[in-house]
């Protein structure tokens, strides 16, 4: 028992550090600039929502929360519709180049996206996407559908094959089995890479910037803003900074009775 | 439309040559599928690893070639496809 | 399970290769173009040939920078895949503790890179950072601004804190896959604890550990927000990294023929290093 209670004791501990970088930011952004710079406190002296108050009531700047959400959304979705029948395809069939097919694709999630910054810029300009919400989600697919592929294949690869030649017996077209028998078989899988695919998506800046001006702008460009002439605006800045928490938080709600199977890819 | 991607003839060369490679590949492989075995290198290899082994081995060769001298590059290429060949046949 | 050979697969493989050939193709065969030439603007560009390479090869703030990476990456594995297995061998093995301890875990990783080097950089602050005053106060000189270790050391605890999640939730993952029965055998033969861990659990986590060591490897290779951030790079080229070197060059200099040579370098290496995890990978499965 003694050996539980200090495992309790240690994974206690670990969690409180990890957290307090975020206590530190949530607290700087309830504090008046004042108080931030006039010295150390531990909480908010004089509690204040003044910093969300900018940031909820001027648009520029809760539009890149908005605009952030939409790219992450249409890339979550494109990823998904794509990624599911490569996975099947990987997971049941030989096919010619498979595996190198396979490796390419995950060549792509290992470039790092500096290599393409100005190439991507240029392209999408070429084809008038500049600046669009599309732009940013097309470009996100680079690193998130060949993550997505190797998660789902993973997953799939668990459900028997069994079950394929069960629903063609019945008289069961493919995309009917694949839609009605299928996916909610792998429905944890799915959720998983969901989970995946919007956190590398929210997360990533260089690309997101690049690709954007002032219509898809995300909020991590325009938190740059707060560093004005008279100095940083330290309060706004970690109440934006904040609120860029709170979407990962609600995402990890929804799909936390998966992670622990999903974590593992599905491939232990 | 696409004045941006700055073609070179020796550029598009090289991705020709890639393209042309990969596509003999692809019929000779559905002429006579090949299967996995090993040659001299330690992992059991097909032919198409083998060509990517390759490959990537021959950009290292080049890469070494212009970093310690000052000898042409056909030298290096000449070195990569001797290689290359060596690798596909018994590697 | 038994593959069936069927090239008809190919079609359900298409809308994925064509979505990322036309974000991966197109911009890479530009990046090689850019590298043979001279660029000074819309259609004015000399060929150079391999100059380029030549001089990228030979440039020692280049080099520098890539055993920097390197130094950084090899910390990073070094500190986190133990820490992280660690965490995940005390984490609670289930019922509402596990996965509220699941649930904060992850935190970290779901902040954007750039908040992420904001944190940190007022975190670590001595006047209005509580983990730089309390630095402080303990009677060290600390100051990440202008002293390279510092700064250094900061960088690095910054990507520990943001990852070692990742790991330690992949690591929990694979233990969770280990049936009880193993458990239970290796208490009647009175096993050690380390026994358990050495013969029971390492080896079960083994896949997993492979995909950890691989997404730790690759991000830690292309990290650029966050120290950008925190330190702006400095103090001096101190945490500057490749992918900053990278993108100050094409982007900042607009110095686009040597930046382009330089990304292909800098792609042939992650290319290696990865296709060597991969075939380990693949190897690892075939044994099974």
């Amino acid at each position: 028992m003694r050996q539980t209670r200090s495992k309790n004791v240690g994974i206690t501990l670990f969690i409180l550090l990890l957290l307090t970088p975020i206590y530190w930011l949530l607290n700087m952004s309830f504090k008046t600039n004042q108080e931030i710079l006039g010295g150390l406190t531990l909480w908010p002296q004089n509690f204040t929502l003044d910093n969300y108050a900018v940031i909820f009531t001027d648009p520029s700047w809760y539009s890149g929360y908005i605009n952030s959400m939409i790219y992450v959304s249409i890339n979550v979705v494109i990823t998904l519709l794509v990624a599911l029948p490569a996975a099947y395809a990987f997971s049941r069939y030989k096919f010619l180049g498979d595996k190198h097919l396979f490796f390419w694709l995950l060549s792509n999630r290992m470039a790092p996206p500096a290599v393409f910054l100005l190439p991507f810029f240029q392209l999408y300009s070429s084809i008038g996407l500049f600046d669009t919400h599309i732009a940013v989600a097309l470009a996100h697919c680079l690193f998130n559908v060949p993550l997505a592929v190797w998660i789902l294949e993973g997953f799939m690869s668990g459900v028997p094959r069994e079950y394929d030649e069960m629903a063609y017996i019945d008289g069961y077209s493919f995309p009917k089995f694949f839609v009605k028998v299928f996916l909610p078989m792998i429905r944890s899988g799915i959720g998983v890479t969901a989970f995946f695919a919007f956190m590398f998506s929210w997360v990533e800046l260089l690309l997101a910037r690049t690709l954007t001006s002032v219509d898809a702008q995300p909020i991590g460009a325009i938190m740059t803003r707060t560093i004005g002439a008279s100095g940083i605006d330290w309060g706004v800045l970690a109440a934006a900074g904040s609120l860029t928490i709170i979407p990962g938080l609600l995402v990890i709600w929804f799909v936390r009775n998966h992670v622990a199977k999903g974590f593992a890819l599905g491939r232990v | 439309m696409i004045a941006w991607m700055n073609w070179t003839p020796t550029v598009a060369i090289f991705f020709a040559v890639i393209a042309g490679i990969l596509a003999v590949m692809t019929v000779f492989e559905i002429v006579s599928p090949c299967t996995e075995r090993k040659g001299f290198l330690p992992i059991a290899t097909t032919r198409g690893d083998r060509l990517f082994i390759g490959l990537l081995s021959a950009a290292y060769i080049h890469l070494a070639f212009l970093a310690v001298s000052d000898i042409t590059l056909w030298v290096a290429l000449a070195v990569s496809v001797a290689w290359l060949l060596v690798l596909l046949r018994w590697g | 399970m038994q593959k069936v050979q069927n090239n008809k697969a190919w079609w359900l493989v298409l809308p994925v290769f064509l979505l990322v050939a036309f974000s991966a193709l197109i911009p890479l065969m530009t990046v090689v173009n850019y590298s043979v030439q001279d660029i000074f603007g819309p259609g004015q560009a000399f060929y150079v040939g391999t100059e380029w390479f030549k001089e990228v090869l030979s440039n020692e703030r280049l080099q520098d920078s890539l055993i920097r990476q390197f130094i950084f990456s090899g910390a990073v594995l070094l500190i986190q895949i133990p820490l992280g297995i660690g965490v995940a061998l005390m984490m609670p093995k289930s019922g509402i503790k596990g996965s509220l301890c699941l649930i904060l875990l992850a935190i970290p990783l779901l902040i954007p890179w750039n908040v992420v080097g904001t944190i940190w950089q007022i975190f670590a602050r001595g006047d209005i950072g509580l983990f730089g005053w309390g630095i402080n106060q303990l009677g060290i000189d600390y100051n990440y601004t202008g002293d390279t270790l510092d700064a250094w050391l900061t960088v690095l605890l910054m990507d520990v804190w943001h990852w070692t999640p990742l790991v330690a939730l992949l690591c929990y993952s694979g233990l969770r896959a280990i049936p009880e029965a193993f458990y239970q055998a290796a208490e009647i033969d009175r096993a050690s604890k380390w026994a358990v861990f050495r013969y029971i659990q390492l080896p079960r986590l083994k896949s997993v550990l492979i995909i950890a060591v691989l997404l730790r490897f690759m991000d830690s290779f292309m990290i650029y927000i966050e120290p950008f951030v925190l330190t702006g790079g400095g103090p001096g080229s101190s945490t500057t990294f490749l992918s900053q070197t990278l993108t100050t060059m094409a982007i900042g200099q607009f110095d686009l023929g040597r930046a382009a040579a330089f990304s292909l370098i800098y792609f042939l290496i992650v290319l290696l290093i990865s296709w060597l995890f991969f075939t380990a990978i693949t190897h690892a499965d075939k044994e099974k």
